[in-house]
């Protein structure tokens, strides 16, 4: 029924999202690999949604409508520290130190 | 309309619907006054501002102190004259006539009435509160009345003498304000039907105490002298309300009435408490032991208000209270005994200091918080009627000395005004043989010594021997008597009263020829030049000093004694029967305190030795010829050190209370407890407790998103572990 | 006059209107406030004009209409009058309940009647954020008045909170050198009293409404419940005591006074130490002690308050004698004259009961004077510290006259506002607690040595400061300010009666309810085990 190779698939995709998100140093990069661990979700409730009903899909309708809110927002923000801060790395980002 | 009401609500005292519904005119009068000379002082005040504040010197007295030494003479040139000043000595004067002549036609209504109890003219509810209802209420009766007589009268006369005295001051309207202000007040004390209304004008004398004391407020001691006369005040005033506290919360009720009516329910312990505080607030007012100090700096305010407030008025209202409380203070033996031996020492005390000051207006401060305590004693042994005597003819002869003296400083004033001189217009070594000069005043000021001194038929005599007498007459068979204090048999006690106000009789004439020798007697000491100007006070002054003069003379009629053969014997004690009789009575177990008339012979011939033997030591003793002027004068020592120093008693207050209570305040209660313990350790330190936290806290906070998701996901991990784990 | 009142019907409608008008008020003045966004300078200061006046008038308004309650009050009945009780947040058991009675009455007309005088006080001092300021003023009188008239604690809570914060701007924004430490420092003291105030508020609003399953925070509910454990009440009666405690403020939670009074603007001290203190001991005599009777008046409670009470008098005044900086001088003192009226209401007789509300108003009109007098010789020579002057009587014989007079009331000279109050709480006072009143008699004399002191040091003694030679003395719309105050200093002093007779019924209620419940309510704190 293949749940268990998406399941596979979601995680592997999570995963690679994860560790971009930790090691990577790029805000674009940063939110990419923020888009793929979203999506690695929305695989996995697709592939539950064959198991447990539909509720899943709409999950996943919703979560990408707020991937989309969310994509446009970041990136505005990323967009307006470029043009403070002429970089997008965030070593140089660290704002919300105490 | 209205008034015919309150009469007949009053019910059927003899004297209502009569003149005296309208005692509530007698204060009005110089509160009106007040109100027109305040206005008038502060209109022009107002406008006039000073372009050189300090060139405003142009007064007559100066606090001998060191403190007046600056160069301030270039204001003596030009005295600046108040513009408003004639309205001024008008209106002040008047509203005091006007006050004389109604209190003069109430006291011959109450003569005609002999009413036996006090007629009440209640004008409104004053402080109504839970149990306590307080009226703003008058009472018409033998004490108030006489009391209402000197101080309107006595009064009149001062207000005449101060418009010359004060004419040349640009503060004129300013001091008939005060003034007015103070007469108000004095006739609220004495009018007034309960303890809180006795207490707003205790309280309102002293106000203008304070503010008459520094009415010359440039001076830093000026403004001193005043407020330390308040504060002293002050703490007698402590001891008056909590008296009051004390009659509120066993009887009740604060109104003489009240008060009269049930003191008997009183346990001993209370009634002696009570009197105890009660007369701690009349040592403030009436300058007794230990709290006499305010009295002798008081001088620094101008001569008349001197003889009004520091000598004829104000400061007898201690006497008035003891007075006024009989009832109370004869229910209780001890502090009857109190008020008496304190009286005495006070007497005592202040006689001695008396023999060394230099001052002239010092020598009569301490000559009257001796003759305070000559009246403390009588009040204290029980004779009321025989304190009252020595209040009002000490009135008569001591406001004759202090405006004499007024008149003196004035003349030396000018002479030194004349040539441009600065020294001290006060101190007797600088006078002498003015009697030339000034004969007016030199006989009158005669008079009033001799009153002072104890020689018949001058009226001192019979006031002071009247108080003696009442001494001796309850060391035998009285409660005074009969009572211990402080395991002294009462007795004994009253014997050494006796003896202590035979003492200062002697000290008393000693001091006083003294004063009369160097200001009058002996060369002159002006200097050459000021001699020429050295001249007699205007009628204006010396007018209110030839009246005073006659009631020096004739007051002993009064109240002559018993063994009198004719005139009006005993008047003054009749006319106070129906306020202190019953008190006095108390005391002396209810029998009439007479002594044998050969005994009384015994004891006048004593009190006129005494006197004459005072005033011949003087004469003799004394060297005006050898004295040389102040700036001459070596310091003196040993025990005329102590003596011209007052005992360094201020000294000693500063040392053991002021400063210790300021300095306690500030670097213990301010710097320690306030700003150090509350602020710096509980309040800011918390702050800073919170802070260091934060800055624990804030050191996780790199800010770099990358730690924060590697933190994240440590403990999502973390947590999913403990859950696959479990 | 209460025919009239009562023909357009004044009492249901005023006490909502008294909320409402300054509401309405603060949002005029922040609209015309916005229109002047980037006008030119000349139009911003007559913008700021406008600004002055419109307040004015509309807290001139306001005291008119509550001056109608002077007549419309009932002072035989000790009941809430012109109650109006209006549904508000239904789901939480909060009303809009409102009501005076006698002891909130004095309260609500003396707010009404200062805050016009405050805006007056700052009209020339208060320069930049002119409409802002106002803005605050406006919402600081609808809080405090809130805080008078409520009769439900939610109400009561949220009016408490809202006069906080206008208070904390202006010292925060118009305030003096530090007034960034003494704004939060403010702040800080007050909000934590209240947090713990509202925690008791919260618990006994579930108590009250315990059966519906939802709060009641009526003032009639919570005073109708049974009483607590012992213990429970112990801890709610902390609460409360901790929050106005600090308002009042006693000893020892005094410290950020002094501070927020200097650094604070006229108008800002004046309200303080007019207004804002009293709401602690209006609480003390609204909510806790009639709460609470059984501890309040537990022996050991009260012998602890009254202590720190007397303490306060006698410290406040020891430390007010070493004042260098009049301000600070005169809130020392108003921590002297507060302790009088916490003695006043736990030595709980009807005359010392009554004497605090009155020590209460009467501190209200000094004191506003005293630190009206002082921002006025503060905007002439900028210095409020009491040895740059000296001597200036000779200068400024107005500014003398009336320092001195309002100094007397202060002192509580009799024939002034001052003496009546301090005299029935002592006279009452003696009656329960003689040892500790006769301490705090001790104030009287002190109060004069400070006072005294001061002025002999700013008025009289040479004037040898030669920049004081040329101040000027008041104009015409300070004496006009200050008109209205002497006048109540001499009235209340000489004919207290009306005064007093409006708040005999309430007190009389207070005292014999309170008393009653204490008797009731100690049987069983003594009882073993506590109930």
């Amino acid at each position: 029924m293949m749940v268990a190779e998406a399941l596979a698939l979601s995680a592997v995709l999570f995963t690679i999202g994860v560790v971009g998100v930790l090691t990577r140093r790029n805000a674009i990069i940063i939110f990419m690999c923020v888009e793929l661990m979203l999506n690695a979700v929305n695989l996995s409730f697709v592939a539950f949604s064959r198991m447990y009903g539909a509720t899943g899909q709409v999950f996943v309708v919703f979560v990408m409508t707020v991937a989309a809110a969310e994509a446009a927002v970041g990136l505005a923000i990323i967009i307006s520290i470029f043009r403070h801060r002429q970089t997008v790395d965030l070593k140089n980002i660290n704002l919300l130190k105490g | 309309m209205l008034l015919l009401q309150e009469a007949a609500a009053a019910g059927a005292h003899p004297l209502s619907g009569s003149i005296a519904e309208w005692i509530w005119l007698v204060p009005v009068f110089p509160l009106i006054g007040f109100l027109i000379n305040g206005l008038l002082s502060l209109r022009t005040a107002a406008h006039i501002g000073p372009k050189d504040p300090t060139a405003h010197h142009a007064h007559h007295d100066h606090a001998h102190d060191d403190a007046h030494g600056h160069a301030d003479g270039h204001g003596h040139d030009h005295p600046a004259v108040h513009p408003y000043a004639g309205i001024a000595s008008l209106v002040g004067p008047a509203v005091l006539f006007a006050s004389f002549a109604l209190t003069a036609a109430i006291f011959l209504a109450l003569s005609g009435a002999h009413a036996e109890t006090p007629f009440i003219k209640t004008l409104f509810s004053w402080m109504p509160a839970g149990n306590l209802a307080i009226n703003a209420a008058f009472q018409v009766d033998q004490l108030s009345m006489v009391m209402t007589m000197v101080i309107t009268g006595v009064g009149s006369l001062i207000h005449v003498f101060s418009v010359g005295y004060m004419k040349e001051d640009p503060g004129y309207p300013r001091y008939f304000a005060y003034l007015n202000l103070f007469v108000f007040f004095m006739l609220v004390l004495v009018l007034g039907a309960n303890y809180p209304m006795l207490f707003v004008g205790w309280e309102g004398v002293g106000l203008c105490s304070y503010l008459l004391i520094g009415f010359w407020f440039s001076e830093k001691a000026n403004a001193d002298a005043g407020k330390k006369a308040f504060i002293v005040n002050r703490i007698g005033d402590f001891g008056f309300l909590v008296a009051m506290f004390l009659l509120f919360s066993n009887l009740g009720a604060l109104d003489f009435a009240g008060v009269n009516a049930t003191a008997s329910q009183l346990s001993p312990l209370v009634v002696t408490a009570i009197c105890l505080f009660m007369f701690l607030g009349c040592a403030g007012k009436s300058a007794q032991i230990p709290l006499y100090v305010w009295l002798p700096d008081a001088m620094a305010g101008p001569t008349p208000v001197s003889a009004l407030i520091h000598a004829a008025t104000m400061v007898t209202a201690g006497v008035y209270l003891v007075a006024r409380s009989s009832v109370l203070f004869s229910m209780s033996p001890v502090a009857s005994l109190t008020v008496a031996f304190v009286g005495a020492i006070t007497a005592l005390f202040a006689a001695t200091i008396g023999l060394k000051q230099w001052d002239i207006k010092k020598v009569l401060a301490y000559s009257t918080v001796s003759q305070l305590g000559y009246m403390f004693i009588g009040v204290g042994v029980g004779a009321y009627a025989a304190g009252v005597f020595h209040l009002v003819t000490h009135a008569f002869f001591k406001a004759l000395l202090f405006l004499g003296s007024g008149s003196v400083i004035y003349a030396m004033h000018q002479a030194y005004h004349h040539t441009g001189n600065h020294d001290d217009a006060q101190d007797m070594r600088n006078m002498g043989g003015l009697r030339q000069f000034m004969p007016v005043t030199f006989a009158l000021m005669w008079i009033a010594t001799l009153a002072i001194a104890g020689i018949p038929p001058f009226a001192g005599f019979f006031s002071k021997d009247e108080i003696l007498g009442a001494v001796f007459a309850r060391t035998h068979g009285s409660t005074l008597a009969d009572a211990t204090w402080l395991g002294i048999p009462g007795s004994a006690l009253l014997y050494a009263i006796y003896a202590i106000g035979l003492v200062s009789a002697l000290l008393t004439a000693i001091y006083m020829t003294r004063m009369m020798l160097y200001t009058f007697h002996g060369p002159n000491r002006t200097g050459d030049k000021e001699r020429s100007h050295l001249r007699e006070a205007p009628w204006v002054m010396t007018g209110p000093l030839a009246v005073l003069g006659v009631l020096s003379l004739a007051g002993g009629w009064l109240n002559l004694p018993t063994f009198f053969p004719a005139g009006p014997v005993q008047a003054l004690h009749h006319w106070l029967e129906p306020v202190t009789g019953a008190a006095a009575l108390r005391i002396t177990n209810g029998a009439e305190a007479h002594l044998e008339h050969s005994t009384e012979y015994i004891l006048v011939g004593l009190a006129i030795a005494i006197a004459v033997i005072g005033i011949t030591i003087a004469v003799t003793r004394l060297k005006p010829a050898a004295l040389v002027s102040k700036s001459q004068s070596p310091a003196s020592e040993g025990i005329e050190r102590v003596l011209e120093h007052k005992y360094f008693v201020d000294e000693a207050y500063d040392a053991a209370v002021v400063q210790p209570l300021v300095g306690v305040s500030r670097t213990v209660l301010w710097k320690g407890m306030d700003v150090g313990l509350i602020d710096g350790l509980m309040v800011n330190g918390s702050s800073y407790l919170a802070r260091g936290i934060g800055w624990v806290g804030a050191r996780l906070q790199s800010g770099q998103v990358g730690t924060y998701a590697w933190v994240l996901i440590i403990g999502v991990l973390g947590v999913l572990g403990a859950f696959t784990l479990r | 006059m209460a025919a009239f009142l009562q023909s357009i019907g004044y009492n249901s409608l005023i006490l909502p209107a008294l909320l409402i008008i300054p509401t309405v008020g603060a949002l005029l003045v922040w609209l015309h406030g916005a229109t002047l966004k980037g006008a030119d300078e000349a139009a911003q200061e007559a913008g700021a004009m406008m600004a002055r006046r419109l307040t004015f008038a509309i807290l001139l308004l306001e005291f008119i209409l509550s001056a109608g309650l002077w007549w419309s009050f009932d002072a035989s009945s000790a009941a809430y009058q012109a109650t109006i009780d209006w549904p508000w947040i239904s789901a939480w058991g909060a009303r809009f309940a409102l009501g005076i009675d006698g002891l909130s009455l004095m309260m609500v007309l003396l707010t009404t009647f200062l805050m016009p005088l405050a805006v007056l006080g700052g009209w020339t001092s208060v320069r930049h954020k002119v409409h802002a300021y106002h803005v605050l003023m406006l919402l600081l009188t609808m809080g405090m008045l809130g805080v008078f008239v409520a009769r439900d604690l939610f109400l009561f809570y949220v009016m408490w909170e809202v006069m906080l914060i206008p208070m904390y701007f202006i010292v925060g924004i118009w305030g003096g050198e530090r007034r960034i430490y003494a704004s939060i420092k403010f702040f800080i003291y007050t909000m934590v009293g209240s947090l713990l105030m509202l925690i008791a508020i919260v618990y006994l609003g579930w108590q009250a409404g315990l059966l519906e399953g939802k709060p009641n925070f009526a003032y009639e509910a919570v005073m109708a419940l049974p009483e607590f454990r012992p213990m429970v009440a112990f801890w709610l009666f902390a609460a409360f005591f901790v929050a106005f405690a600090v308002k009042v403020p006693m000893f020892p939670f005094h410290t950020w006074l002094p501070d927020a009074h200097v650094e604070a603007p006229t108008a800002g001290s004046v309200i303080l130490a007019g207004i804002l203190l009293k709401l602690g001991t209006y609480g003390f005599l609204r909510l806790a002690v009639p709460l609470f009777p059984g501890i309040a008046l537990h022996p050991t409670v009260r012998a602890v308050i009254i202590a720190l009470s007397v303490i306060g008098v006698i410290y406040g005044s020891l430390v007010a004698l070493v004042q260098p900086d009049f301000k600070k001088l005169v809130a020392y003192s108003s921590v002297a004259h507060l302790g009088m009226v916490m003695l006043g209401i736990f030595a709980m007789t009807r005359e010392s009961v009554q004497g605090a509300l009155m020590v209460m108003i009467g501190h209200g009109v000094s004191t506003g004077a005293l630190f009206f007098l002082i921002g006025m010789m503060y905007e002439r020579k900028h210095s409020r510290i009491i040895a740059d002057y000296g001597g200036i009587a000779k200068v400024v014989p107005i500014y003398a006259t009336l320092l001195t007079i309002v100094a007397l009331s202060s002192i509580g000279l009799p024939g002034t506002n001052g003496f009546i109050g301090e005299f029935l709480v002592m006279v009452g006072a003696f009656k329960t607690v003689p040892v500790m009143t006769t301490v705090s008699a001790l104030g009287v004399i002190l109060a004069a040595a400070y006072l005294l002191w001061a002025l002999q040091r700013i008025l009289y003694n040479t004037l040898d400061k030669p920049a004081n030679a040329h101040l000027t003395d008041l104009n015409w719309r300070e004496i006009g300010l200050l008109a209205p105050l002497l006048f109540l200093i001499i009235w209340m002093g000489v004919y207290p009666k009306p005064v007093l007779s409006r708040m005999e019924a309430s007190v009389g209620k207070f005292v014999q309810e309170v008393e009653a419940k204490a008797a009731a309510q100690s049987v069983t704190l003594n009882a073993p085990g506590g109930n």
